[in-house]
């Protein structure tokens, strides 16, 4: 065998596994996405932020049990906050986030979950997470949306699950 | 005119050579000294947010000239490093690599000139705004926070100029042609006009934006814009953008670096068609920066991460050949063993070091990149400071290391002195290294622990105590980086004004062991790989940016909020 026939073996060496890796890191990826459940924000429709006083359900933001156990968190991001701040829930939750802004663009990102969302005046963002662990969660707005950004945070307390009162 | 000659036999005399490529030597060289002046001063505003992580502000001092503190200084950070320093020193570099690899200068010198005067009338306009703080709007310029007309206005002049150099290449390519046809494109002119060509395609997205959205806004022409709309046109350009970075970084680790190692390319074709996948899929993928965005459905989202995997092929081809190519210089400098001829290679070689380390810390930024890319896992790192990590790897190490590499032996070459301190600049390749893989590191560190990226996380008032004893790591990383650039620029300046006069030859174009003859002649002609390229940007597109722009209200005010 010569250098060249050495060298073109070596290269389909290297290519199946450059193939094969790649589809099976997507195979893992669309089985959590679709199996598990998994997913990121899509369309879940506009609004206009020069009417959200009045256009529900940004008309009036906050927690709202939907059913034992199932929450919807209506949310509101300005400079510099959201509204509300803090929210809190009992263990085991399951939260629907629906979030715009009044202004800018803003980030929502939950710590130790997988919300985690662009929030863009003019569009609504829309995640659900369930909460398991009891505990202080805290949310940052991850995208510089100008000079007090580093002070747009809130959190979401998780109770634990017996004194099943609904947070408010 | 010189006549053409095969890539990698050098010219009888280098006097010979300074004289024909005169004109490209000083556009080159100005590119280059506009991009260094940008990397300088961008990289100093680095340093000041790596202290301000641990409450030292030495922003209160500058107030006087920069009025806006943190935010501002990040803004002329991103703006001037990866904006400004990228786009002049791959114009300079690829005018270079272009006309070198053919053997024939420009075919219009005119539009050259033309050329850097667009971008640097460009950059002036940009940069007065930015300066007077009335651009704090980051690199990524996300409406509704609204600049100044003339930040926009400048920063389009700069991509228009970029254009130009693609029209000379072409130009150039037709005249090399008619002088000898039936003959393979060099490689390093081939992958100089891919690269160009791939730019040139994806800018349409920003340019679109520019034009049609942000200017007319920012002037008071029409009330409102769209943010989703602008952000999805933004990363139309925003991911092949970083192509444009590391492919010109690439074709010094595969034109140059083989034959610095002391040894060959080991695949011509395999490059040529490596670099034909970046040009068909670099572009049609930028919704994988979007996966956290309202208003853009889940299904093209994943078509895009698909895309996106897709394009880690011609990386992984990349990696294996330019290895491979390593390997090769290793052995033929007498190293032996599975793994032992690594330390054959020519380590005392600055430009070759700094080439090396930068591809040692890249190949954690891919595997890093391919995390990003993973759809829903990239949920758990987005717009964190893992981020930050990322790219510092990519374009602040694989790029920027790599381009300081290129310098040690370009610079000399066009100014016809020697390099001052060699010594110098092997401590600067590997404190860069050290620093940037600290930094890097801890930042990665903080973004699993939801740390914030662009923020001014020595002022937050959620300072958690998880991230405490981690960011004054990424302040000595940061540190040691400023160490790297300080021995750098001395070294630049002292053989700029001092360094010994005498006619340096350019680094060699490397062979290949496995040559153009081996590969496919359609790869040499463009328009099947345009073709499709345009029929994959249109499929990956077009729904999206139709039902954006048919269903917007356009009605969002902009704001200055810093």
């Amino acid at each position: 065998m010569n250098q060249k026939q050495l060298g073109y073996l070596f290269e389909i060496a290297w290519i199946l596994p450059s193939v094969a890796v790649p589809i099976a890191f997507l195979v893992a990826i669309v089985i959590t996405a679709f199996a598990v459940g998994i997913s990121v924000p899509g369309e879940a429709g506009r609004v206009d932020p020069k009417t959200l006083n009045t256009t529900a359900p940004f008309d009036k933001p906050g927690l709202r049990e939907l059913a034992p156990g199932r929450y919807e968190a209506v949310i509101t991001a300005q400079l510099f906050n959201f509204t509300p701040g803090e929210l809190e829930i009992p263990a085991g939750s399951k939260v629907t986030f629906i979030v715009t802004s009044r202004d800018v663009i803003h980030g929502y990102k939950v710590e130790n979950t997988p919300i985690n969302m662009m929030i863009v005046p003019g569009q609504i963002s829309r995640m659900t997470t369930t909460f398991d662990q009891p505990g202080e969660y805290y949310v940052y707005c991850h995208e510089y949306c100008g000079g007090g950004h580093h002070l747009m945070a809130g959190k979401i307390i998780v109770t634990p699950a017996q004194s099943a009162s609904s947070g408010r | 005119m010189a006549t053409a000659r095969v890539s990698g036999v050098p010219l009888a005399s280098e006097r010979a050579d300074a004289a024909v490529f005169s004109t490209e030597h000083r556009l080159t060289g100005l590119n280059l000294l506009v991009a260094f002046i940008a990397l300088a001063l961008g990289g100093l505003f680095g340093v000041m947010q790596a202290l301000q992580y641990n409450g030292i502000d030495l922003y209160k001092p500058i107030a006087p000239v920069l009025r806006g503190g943190y935010y501002q200084g990040l803004a002329l950070h991103g703006v001037l490093n990866v904006l400004v320093f990228t786009t002049f020193f791959i114009i300079g570099w690829l005018t270079f690599t272009t006309t070198r690899s053919f053997g024939i200068p420009l075919a219009s010198r005119t539009l050259g000139w033309v050329t850097f005067g667009v971008m640097t009338g460009g950059l002036l306009i940009a940069a007065l705004p930015l300066l007077l703080n009335n651009a704090t709007v980051m690199f990524t310029f996300y409406p509704p926070l609204k600049a100044d007309p003339f930040f926009y206005i400048g920063l389009t002049l700069v991509v228009v100029g970029t254009w130009l150099l693609l029209a000379n290449q072409v130009m150039t390519l037709r005249q090399w042609r008619a002088a000898n046809p039936g003959v393979r494109i060099p490689l390093a002119a081939f992958m100089s006009i891919v690269t160009m060509t791939m730019w040139v395609i994806c800018t349409f997205g920003v340019a679109t934006e520019m034009l049609f959205l942000l200017i007319p806004w920012s002037l008071g022409l029409v009330q409102g814009t769209d943010p989703v709309l602008a952000r999805t046109l933004f990363w139309f350009t925003g991911h092949p953008i970083v192509y444009f970075w590391l492919l010109p970084a690439y074709i010094s680790w595969y034109n140059f670096i083989p034959k610095q190692a002391g040894g060959k390319l080991f695949s011509d074709p395999m490059a040529r068609v490596s670099f034909i996948l970046f040009l068909i899929l670099s572009t049609p993928i930028g919704l994988h920066h979007q996966y956290t965005d309202p208003g853009i459905s889940e299904t093209w989202k994943l078509i895009h991460a698909i895309f996106t995997f897709g394009v880690f092929f011609p990386s992984l081809l990349t990696f294996f050949n330019v290895v491979a190519s390593l390997e090769h210089g290793g052995r033929s400098r007498g190293g032996k063993g599975w793994l032992m001829w690594v330390f054959s290679l020519p380590w005392r070689e600055p430009s070759f070091t700094a080439q090396v380390l930068a591809m040692i810390l890249f190949a954690f930024g891919g595997a890093g990149g391919l995390i990003n890319a993973s759809y829903n896992i990239n949920l758990v790192v987005h717009n964190t400071s893992w981020i930050s990590g990322h790219f510092h790897l990519t374009v602040g190490t694989a790029v920027t290391l790599t381009f300081m590499g290129i310098t040690y032996w370009l610079v000399p070459h066009i100014t016809g002195r020697k390099l001052w301190s060699p010594p110098m600049a092997l401590a600067q390749a590997w404190t860069w290294f050290l620093g940037m893989g600290m930094f890097s590191h801890w930042m990665h560190q903080l973004g699993l622990m939801s740390m914030p990226r662009r923020t001014a996380i020595g002022a937050a008032n959620y300072m958690q105590p998880e991230w405490q004893p981690l960011l004054p790591f990424v302040m000595i990383g940061a540190l040691i980086m400023f160490v790297s650039a300080i021995l750098y620029y001395l070294n630049m300046i002292m053989t700029i004004t001092a360094g010994k006069k005498e006619a340096v030859p350019m680094a060699p174009f490397a062979r290949a062991i496995s040559g153009p003859e081996d590969s496919p002649r359609v790869l040499d002609n463009f328009k099947p790989w345009l073709t499709i390229s345009f029929i994959l940007i249109v499929i990956n597109y077009a729904p999206t940016l139709i039902r954006l722009i048919s269903t917007t209200p356009l009605n969002i005010p902009g704001m200055r909020s810093w």
